[in-house]
């Protein structure tokens, strides 16, 4: 009985060696998990930012089918090169929302006319603030929210070109 | 040519490993040729491993930029010591670094090591040879520090500009030291367990170099800590990051290990705890290694990953660990039983302090592991301070009780009443300090004011070994262990006082604008550029004033060109009752300028506590390798 238990380090050992070689292997997965998921968007009014087009609240964001929700600005490069797919996915028939991070009107109109305009409303958070209410800590970055204002996913960084039809996709079963 | 040099002595001193691995097992077999051979070929290759780690500074020191690893490691620009260190400021050259003083440390036993008996010798310097072995192999094939770029290029990439801190020379060398000091105690115990030799003359032989390890060990910890405080800029002088907790973890295991061997030396009482514990601590300095180059876990220490050589690092891990515990399993059953001891005795409170810093081992092992386990199960979560403070709190202030009773109980057999007669000091001490904190100072958390009510009467414990004896006549060993014991005490108090007493301030001043942290008036004077080679940066003049005292701070917001990075450089006043800790946040755009301050009473009282430590561990070090005196015989 006692000659067992002199086994036990080495057991204890395998085990934290297969732990240990289970996180070397295990692929890594760099997708950043939003605590807002499952979670309705928090509670926001931001003002429009362009003229002629609406600005946007948490309130409007709900009962109006799945829809994107893109942190974008006019003064960031990563989002210059997003700017293709998301017109793909407004041309696909997905509804997107943006909200623009300290930003000025002119700078903006002036990106969506060289850049192309997918946006149905645009909010102009000058401060971040509803940018760091929705957890993201950077642009651009796009949340997929459902027909009842619920955060299903988000994308950190650029929505790059083979991403657009697994979107489309995710939109259309939430439909 | 120095580079090709450098890699020749490298693959000599792999071939000579081997070739010490074979007459080891040789002379084991009863070969008398080969016994007689295993030391000078241990020495020789402590020597050639040494010439290849001199090589790549010689490299490094000439900014030779034909090798790959001076041309992405180095600038010829670089002042010389930031050139010098850059040769172990990388992974490849920090591997190097890691055999060497490994060679080093074998090379030195082979030397030096005469009581042993020498069958138990010849089996360590093969288990030493065996992980040379290893380790060369992973120098050679997946990081070879001489390899060369051809066409050269003109210049090098430079270090990383937060690594151009005189602690990047000392720091790494310093806990390599002591993890590969540990080494030297694996092959001690692997040996011994090879002859099935385990008794006095193994645990005498082994304790320097447990204690020497521990001393590193402790001086790399205590200086990485007081780095942190100061270079990171939060004001926390611990933050249980794995890193932090790779290299507690074998001081855990090392500090059990110095108190085992103790017992073993002297009473021949824990021969296969001891036995274990020396696998459990070169286990714990191995699984640091790994977890550092590996990583595979989150830390604030960024170093270049590579999962192929984390995978490499694991196998030897299994080979050496494995192999060293199925031996264990195998053998130990063999070992004769030592002397057995009464509950209440110093051997009693010695296996009471080793359970509980193993309690404090497995605390520390399982947060550190418990995200990698929780992945598996696709769960992702961090485990923090909250869960640490909670768990090992507790079981350290335990320790503390210990601390403070084992020196005052007699060797073999004590008794409870006799104890308490002599700690009546100690607990009158304790007691009065808990009387005055709960009267003066409250309200303060729990654990705070255990820790500084125990701190009290450990100090006082501490020092109690020294009544009564010719303080000139004591031995060295003796005050080693009193100074030891102390500075735990001094920084179980700046710990708890950095818990209790700390006030902090947030706030955005103008330029002329004060406000007030603790007992000091602090006055935004103004802000100015400072330029650099590699970074610019704002730099803040405070004014701060206490009692009429006035003194000028500069804390600096950096912003470094390459890579671009902003850091922020603290600026501290240090008092005789603490330290003012500054920090220069944002400009809010309106003018404003946020500061961060703290002030911490006794703080500095945390790394004088792990100088003091490390201090009673030299002095305990040099009475042991001192020739004996009669005192010193009936103590030891």
């Amino acid at each position: 009985m006692r000659r067992h238990l002199l086994w036990l380090p080495l057991a204890g050992f395998l085990a934290l060696l297969a732990i240990v070689a289970g996180g070397l292997w295990r692929p890594v997965d760099p997708t950043v998990r939003s605590a807002l998921i499952g979670q309705h968007l928090p509670d926001f009014t931001l003002p429009p930012l362009v003229p002629g087009k609406p600005g946007l609240s948490s309130a409007t964001m709900r009962g109006q089918g799945p829809r994107l929700l893109n942190i974008f600005a006019s003064w960031c490069v990563p989002c210059i090169v997003e700017a293709p797919q998301l017109m793909r996915l407004r041309a696909a028939g997905i509804p997107i929302d943006a909200i623009a991070i300290r930003d000025t009107t002119p700078a903006v109109q002036s990106f969506l006319r060289r850049l192309g305009d997918p946006y149905a409303r645009i909010g102009d958070d000058r401060a971040s603030a509803v940018q760091l209410s929705l957890g993201s800590s950077g642009v651009p970055e796009t949340f997929l929210i459902d027909g009842d204002g619920r955060v299903v996913r988000q994308y950190v960084g650029d929505i790059r070109p083979d991403q657009v039809a697994v979107i489309v996709a995710e939109v259309k079963a939430l439909r | 040519m120095l580079a090709e040099a450098g890699l020749a002595a490298l693959w000599l001193a792999a071939a000579l490993a081997v070739l010490q691995l074979l007459l080891a097992a040789l002379a084991l077999r009863r070969s008398e040729e080969a016994l007689a051979a295993v030391r000078p070929v241990a020495i020789v290759q402590g020597a050639l491993v040494i010439a290849a780690m001199a090589m790549l500074v010689a490299v490094f020191w000439r900014s030779d930029m034909s090798v790959a690893l001076v041309a992405a490691n180095s600038h010829s620009a670089k002042p010389w010591l930031y050139k010098v260190a850059g040769a172990w400021g990388n992974h490849e050259g920090s591997m190097l670094l890691w055999v060497m003083i490994l060679g080093l440390a074998g090379g030195a036993v082979a030397w030096l090591e005469r009581r042993l008996d020498e069958r138990t010798l010849v089996a360590t310097l093969g288990a030493q040879a065996l992980i040379a072995l290893g380790f060369y192999a992973f120098l050679l094939f997946a990081s070879n520090p001489f390899a060369r770029l051809d066409p050269a290029p003109p210049d090098g990439a430079g270090l990383n500009p937060l690594l151009q801190d005189p602690g990047l020379a000392f720091h790494p060398p310093t806990l390599y030291a002591g993890y590969v000091g540990l080494s030297v105690a694996f092959s001690f115990a692997v040996g011994a367990l090879v002859t099935r030799d385990v008794g006095r003359d193994f645990a005498r032989a082994m304790r320097p170099w447990v204690l020497g390890a521990w001393i590193f060990l402790t001086l790399g910890i205590t200086a990485g800590s007081y780095w942190a405080y100061y270079e990171l800029g939060w004001g926390g002088w611990w933050f249980w990051d794995p890193v932090e907790n790779a290299s507690l973890m074998p001081w855990l295991a090392a500090t059990a290990l110095l108190h085992s061997v103790t017992v073993l030396a002297t009473r021949d009482g824990l021969r296969a705890w001891t036995v274990m514990l020396a696998v459990v601590a070169f286990s714990m300095s191995m699984l640091g290694t790994f977890l550092v180059r590996s990583g595979i876990l989150t830390s604030v220490h960024a170093f270049a990953v590579d999962p192929r050589r984390g995978a490499f690092i694991l196998v030897l891990l299994a080979l050496y660990i494995g192999g060293a515990l199925a031996l264990f399993a195998a053998r130990v059953g063999t070992v004769r039983q030592g002397t057995m001891f009464d509950p209440v005795s110093r051997e009693g409170g010695l296996v009471a302090n080793n359970l509980l810093l193993s309690v404090i081992l497995g605390i520390v092992l399982i947060g550190t592991l418990y995200p990698l386990v929780a992945a598996g199960f696709g769960v992702q979560l961090s485990v923090g301070p909250p869960f640490f403070n909670k768990a090992a709190g507790p079981v350290a202030l335990a320790l503390v009780v210990v601390m403070a009773a084992g020196p005052l109980l007699r060797w073999r057999r004590d008794a409870v009443q006799a104890v308490v007669v002599r700690a009546t000091w100690p607990i009158a001490i304790a007691a009065f300090a808990f009387a005055g904190l709960v009267v003066f100072a409250m309200p303060i958390g729990v654990l705070p004011l255990l820790g500084l009510t125990l701190a009290a009467g450990l100090a006082m414990a501490s020092v109690a070994p020294l009544w009564g004896r010719n303080l000139r006549r004591t031995p060295l060993f003796i005050w080693g262990m009193v100074v030891a014991h102390l500075g735990i005490a001094v920084s179980l108090a700046g710990m708890a006082c950095d818990a209790a007493f700390t006030t902090e301030r947030l706030i955005a001043l103008r330029p002329g604008e004060a406000t007030r942290v603790g007992p000091f008036r602090v006055t935004l004077d103004g802000l100015s550029p400072r330029v650099a080679d590699n970074w610019s940066a704002v730099q803040a003049r405070l004014t701060v004033e206490r009692d009429g005292t006035k003194r000028v701070l500069f804390p600096q917001s950096r912003t470094f060109t390459d890579p671009p990075t902003t850091t922020s450089e603290s600026a501290i006043a240090t008092l005789a009752d603490g330290q003012l800790y500054t920090v220069l946040g944002a400009a809010d755009g309106q003018g404003r300028w946020q500061l961060r301050l703290w002030w911490k009473p006794f703080v500095t009282l945390i790394w004088l506590g792990g100088m003091l430590v490390a201090l009673g561990g030299a002095l305990s070090l040099i009475g042991r390798l001192r020739p004996r005196r009669r005192t010193a015989e009936a103590w030891a």
